[in-house]
Parts: structure tokens; sequence; C-alpha cells
């Protein structure tokens, strides 16, 4: 990598602010096909924020590219076949089925001729995810983690070259986030771009091509997982004294010195 | 529950699709509602059987059974009284039905429906305001588009205060609608002050809610707005599915949600408006019926508005035949009759929400 990167989201000089407080200031960031990005950062950093203006959820000053396009130029129904988004909480206002809800993830092909592999991507998005078994059941009657497993694979099943994940992991037990983030790693060595929020610093280690370290609304750092995590600036980020064990593996270990 | 089949292929594999109950479910109503109408059209102090009913009808469309009725006047009495009150309650009916399918996806609220949380008083207001300032500007219109545009304004106005990031409360819903009834009750009980003998009347019929001396001139004013706002809901069906994951996610998925919303209330309005404009109002069909419906086939919103329509029209044609021969030589008024069941539905259907949240979120 590192020399013809195809960027497919580009964010300059973005910047936020609500009723006079900053939340994002001076961000750069590129958004890069056939990689993971973890964003990270302590609470209230703008891990959020920051994936909610790529998304184009929310204002900002600056400028979004989208597949070199300002963002505020593409058509809503043209940015879902251009990105999917994973939201943080994932409410249903009426009880469909599992597969009813993952289904709704291909709505934004309705009448291309990429229609036709609807079948496909929701029956693959649904094995990724480990959800084929619930496929009848009552999206509500799931379990918090269930949820968020089956919202992921509607994520998946829109087939997106741009895929947009805020906080997948947060209820999930130890295994199914490393299925999670496996599927965004083989999406990722698939060609598509994945940015994904994350707040454990061993899974964005583990999993993510490149880290960005957001800190109280600035991007404090941006690089390989080695070159961002540092002893020295997670500890002074995050104010806790932290330090890190390579691993044989080549793996990279973040402990909090207790 | 449905086994799943985990090698499955294609969709049709995993699970089958609800199709079935579907499609039964509409012939059903389909059959149940035209029963009705031709019962509903022969039953009153002039009876006529169902039988005698189609003949009548079939000949107006040229079509001769050879069946003749027993009273000679039977056939002017069908059309001229029988048939336009039973075309205004089957469409009024499928009308407030589909408002309240409408108004529960956009507030993303089981609970929503015209009259409880007061788009039907609002619109009633309207109405009435036309009556008792002898107002008529756009002729026989001038009831309907003054009850469109109350009810237009007042919608609005439920949907801007009783919703907050982007979700309704169920509380903050029947709060709101306690306010918008309480000030609407005030403006009707304004005008029924500063109204004349004749005009209290009228205003008390549309508290009351009644289809009585409904004429072909108010079915021909009612049934095209009624025909366009339910042809028209059927191009939001996709989306409003969508819109039930919330809004953002709606948003990612490609759905302008602010045009859907906006589509979506104006034709909350023109349907309810046509409704109370010549019937009153008549709450909790818009409750009931999209909530059996859902029950049964699910939360899908094409088949939801079908049999919504269709269980719309029959519930309303069957309380109408109700209110005209339940007490004989007395013409019960149809709005009570609909709270009287919806009341308590309502009251079951606020408890079951409660106890699966824990709370009145």
């Amino acid at each position: 990598m590192g020399m013809s990167r195809d960027i497919q989201i580009s964010a300059r000089n973005v910047g936020v602010a609500i009723d006079g407080v900053t939340i994002l200031e001076g961000v750069d960031l590129d958004i890069v096909a056939g990689e993971v990005l973890a964003l990270v950062g302590p609470n209230g950093a703008g891990k959020s924020t920051l994936l909610g203006v790529l998304s184009g959820d929310e204002a900002s000053t600056g400028s979004v590219d989208v597949a070199g396009r300002p963002l505020g130029e593409w058509r809503i129904a043209d940015l879902a076949r251009q990105r999917a988004v994973l939201a943080q909480d994932n409410q249903l206002s009426f009880p469909f089925t599992v597969l009813e809800v993952v289904e709704m993830g291909r709505s934004p092909w309705l009448r291309t001729e990429r229609e036709a592999d609807d079948d496909a991507a929701v029956l693959e998005a649904m094995r990724e995810t480990a959800v084929t078994a619930f496929a009848p059941r009552q999206f509500p009657s799931l379990s918090g983690g269930e949820r968020a497993r089956v919202s992921l694979a509607r994520v998946l099943a829109q087939r997106t070259s741009i895929l947009m994940l805020d906080e997948p992991t947060a209820a999930l037990d130890l295994k199914h986030q490393e299925d999670v983030l496996r599927v965004a790693r083989d999406r990722a060595r698939a060609g598509d771009a994945v940015v994904v929020v994350l707040h454990d610093l061993n899974l964005a280690a583990a999993y993510a091509d490149r880290i960005a370290l957001l800190e109280r609304g600035r991007l404090r750092a941006v690089g390989a997982p080695a070159d961002v995590l540092t002893a020295e600036l997670i500890s002074d980020v995050y104010q806790y004294p932290v330090e890190i064990l390579n691993r044989a593996s080549g793996d990279l270990l973040v402990i909090p010195i207790r | 529950m449905t086994t799943v089949n985990m090698d499955a292929t294609t969709r049709a594999d995993l699970v089958p699709r609800r199709t079935r109950s579907t499609g039964i479910l509409i012939a059903s109503l389909a059959v149940a509602s035209i029963i009705t109408a031709l019962v509903s059209i022969g039953s009153g102090q002039l009876s006529v059987s169902p039988l005698e009913v189609l003949s009548i009808l079939l000949r107006a469309i040229g079509i001769d059974t050879g069946i003749q009725p027993e009273h000679q006047n039977a056939e002017a009495a069908i059309w001229t009284i029988r048939l336009p009150r039973v075309v205004l309650s089957l469409v009024i009916g499928a009308a407030l039905a589909v408002a309240g399918l409408l108004m529960q996806a956009i507030f993303g609220n089981p609970l929503a429906e015209p009259g409880v949380v007061g788009v039907s008083s609002g619109a009633a207001l309207g109405a009435c305001s036309a009556i008792v300032f002898g107002l008529n500007f756009f002729g026989e219109w001038t009831t309907a588009i003054l009850a469109f545009s109350a009810g237009l304004v007042t919608t609005l106005i439920v949907y801007v205060t009783s919703r907050a990031r982007g979700k309704t409360e169920v509380v903050t819903l029947i709060l709101t609608g306690i306010a918008v009834n309480a000030f609407c009750g005030a403006g009707l009980a304004f005008l029924t002050f500063i109204g004349d003998t004749a005009a209290r009347e009228q205003i008390v019929f549309w508290q009351l809610g009644s289809l009585n001396g409904s004429r072909w001139v108010q079915v021909a004013v009612v049934v095209p707005c009624v025909l366009i706002g339910i042809a028209a809901s059927f191009t939001l069906v996709r989306r409003l599915d969508l819109l039930a994951l919330g809004e953002k996610s709606a948003r990612h998925l490609g759905v302008n949600v602010e045009a859907l919303r906006i589509v979506a209330i104006v034709l909350v309005a023109l349907l309810v408006g046509a409704a109370v404009s010549f019937a009153g109002i008549i709450a909790f069909v818009g409750l009931v019926v999209p909530h059996l419906m859902r029950m049964i086939i699910g939360p899908a919103h094409l088949p939801l508005l079908v049999t919504s329509t269709l269980g719309g029209a029959l519930l309303l044609m069957l309380a109408d035949l109700f209110a005209r021969t339940a007490v004989q030589y007395a013409d019960l008024p149809i709005g009570m009759l609909t709270s009287l069941v919806g009341g308590p539905f309502f009251f079951w259907l606020l408890r079951r929400t409660r106890k699966r949240s824990g709370g009145w979120a």
C-alpha cells in the first residue's frame, strides 16, 4: 500500500460546534478502499460525531468528498448505494421479522440491475453475522447483542463499497466481537473501505490497518497501529498510564497499569 | 415456530413469505364487505333482501336478473337514501383506517390515531367554522376544504410538539392529544355559543359523529379525496417500512425522511378532513383497524394498507348498520358507537404497551 490509494471519502478541516461548544475541529482524514480504519479516543472525543459527519448525518464546516464529489451534492438515494451505516442504537417501531429487517438493507438497489443479488446478499450477510437461525423471529423479541448482529447483517446486505460502523461490538460477547471485526476485515480485503468506531484498543490493534486517535475533537494521531498505540501517546490521551505489550505473533496489547 | 432451513440458497427456502395468510385475509375482508354492503343497503324501515338489492344494483349497469323487488318504491329508496349512506360509511371507514396507519408509521408509535391526538377535532373545528360563519366561498367544497386546512395545521402542530429525538413517546403523544383536544373543544364550545339554533344542532351532530342525511352530493366530494389519499399512500409503503428503523437508518437506506413526512402529513389531513367534513368525529377506527391487521399479517405496510382499507370500510359499514337498526325509529350517532368499542380497546392497548416497555416510554 501507500502508492495509489483509492480514496473513498476525504474530509478536510472538518469542524462541528453545537451551541457554541466545539465538538470537532480541524479534522483531516481519508477513508481508503481496502483498509479498515478504526476511530478511537476517550469518551466525548468526537468519534461518533466524526462518523456522523462522514456519513452525512451531521452538518459540519470544512469539506467532505465522497467518491470525489462533495457530500452536499449527493442525492440521498444515490448515497445509499455508496455507503452503508450501522448506527449505535438500533430501534424498530414495529415487530418486523429478522429476515424482513435484513431485507430492508437491499432497498437502495430496488429497480437497479443489482436487485438480482438480493437473495444472495441477504443470505450471505445473515450467515456472516450468524443470525440465519433467527430469520423468522420478531426483531423486538431478540436480546441486545442479537439485535446488534441483525442490524449489522442489514448493513452488510446493502453491499456498498463504503462501510461505516458505529461501535458494532458494544453489545457483543467475546466471540461475536471477534467475528464482527473479522467480517469487517474481510470486506476491506475484498476492496471495500471500512470505518469503525471502537472503544476497545486491543480490538483496534488486532483488526485495524490504520487507527485515527481523537482527543477532545481534534485528531491527535493517524497511522498504523504500531505508530499510534504507543504507551506515551495512549497514556497522555486517555489520562491513564498504560503499557504496550508486543506479543511474539506481532499483535499489540494495550494494558492499563493497575 | 417456523423452521429455518440453514442451507437455504434463496429467501423463499429460508422462510416462506406470509403471502398466503395475507391473501386469505384480503379475500375474507372483501367478501365480508360486499355481504355487509348488500345487507346494509337492504336494512331499515323498508326491508329489502340482499338478493333484491343485488338485482337492483346490477340493473343499473345493464344486467337484468329477473328478480323484481316486493316494494314499489324500494328502488327509489335504495338509490336516493340507502346507497349514498352505505357508500359514505365505506369510504369514510377506509379513510380513517388509512389515516391511522399513516400516522402510526410516521410517529413510529402504534397508538397514534387521528381522534386520540386531536386531528379529528381540529378538522371539526374548521368544518364548524364554515357553518357558524356561513362561509361558502368554495360552494359544496367549503366545509371539506376548511376541515382539510384545519386538520393539516393540527397534524403539523401535534407532530412538531410531540416528537423528541426522532421518536414520539406514548406519554408525550397522549398529553399532546389532550392539549389539542382541549383547545379544539374550547373552539367548538365558542362556536356553539355564538351560533344560532340550527348551527348549534349541526355542531352537536359533528361532535357525536353521524352519517345521517348522507346524499350523493357529499359522496361526490368525499370519494375523490379519499381515493386520491389512499392511492397516494400506496406510493409510500416501502419507505414507511424503512422508517420503522428510525429516521437516521431510513436516511442511510436512501429515504428522504423530511419529504416522506410532509407527504404523509398532508395525506392524513386530506383523509381526515374528507371524513370529518360530512360525518363528524368518528374516533378509534384508525387505531383499531390497523392494529388488528398488524396482529394478523405483521407490520409490512403494503399488505397492511390493503387490509386496513378493507377493514376500515367493513368496520364502519357494520357500525352504521348497527346505528341505524339497533333501536327502532332511531339513528344512533356512529361516533358514539366507535368510541364505545374503541375506548376500552385503546385502554387495553395502553396497558399492553406499558407492560411491554416496562413503563410509559
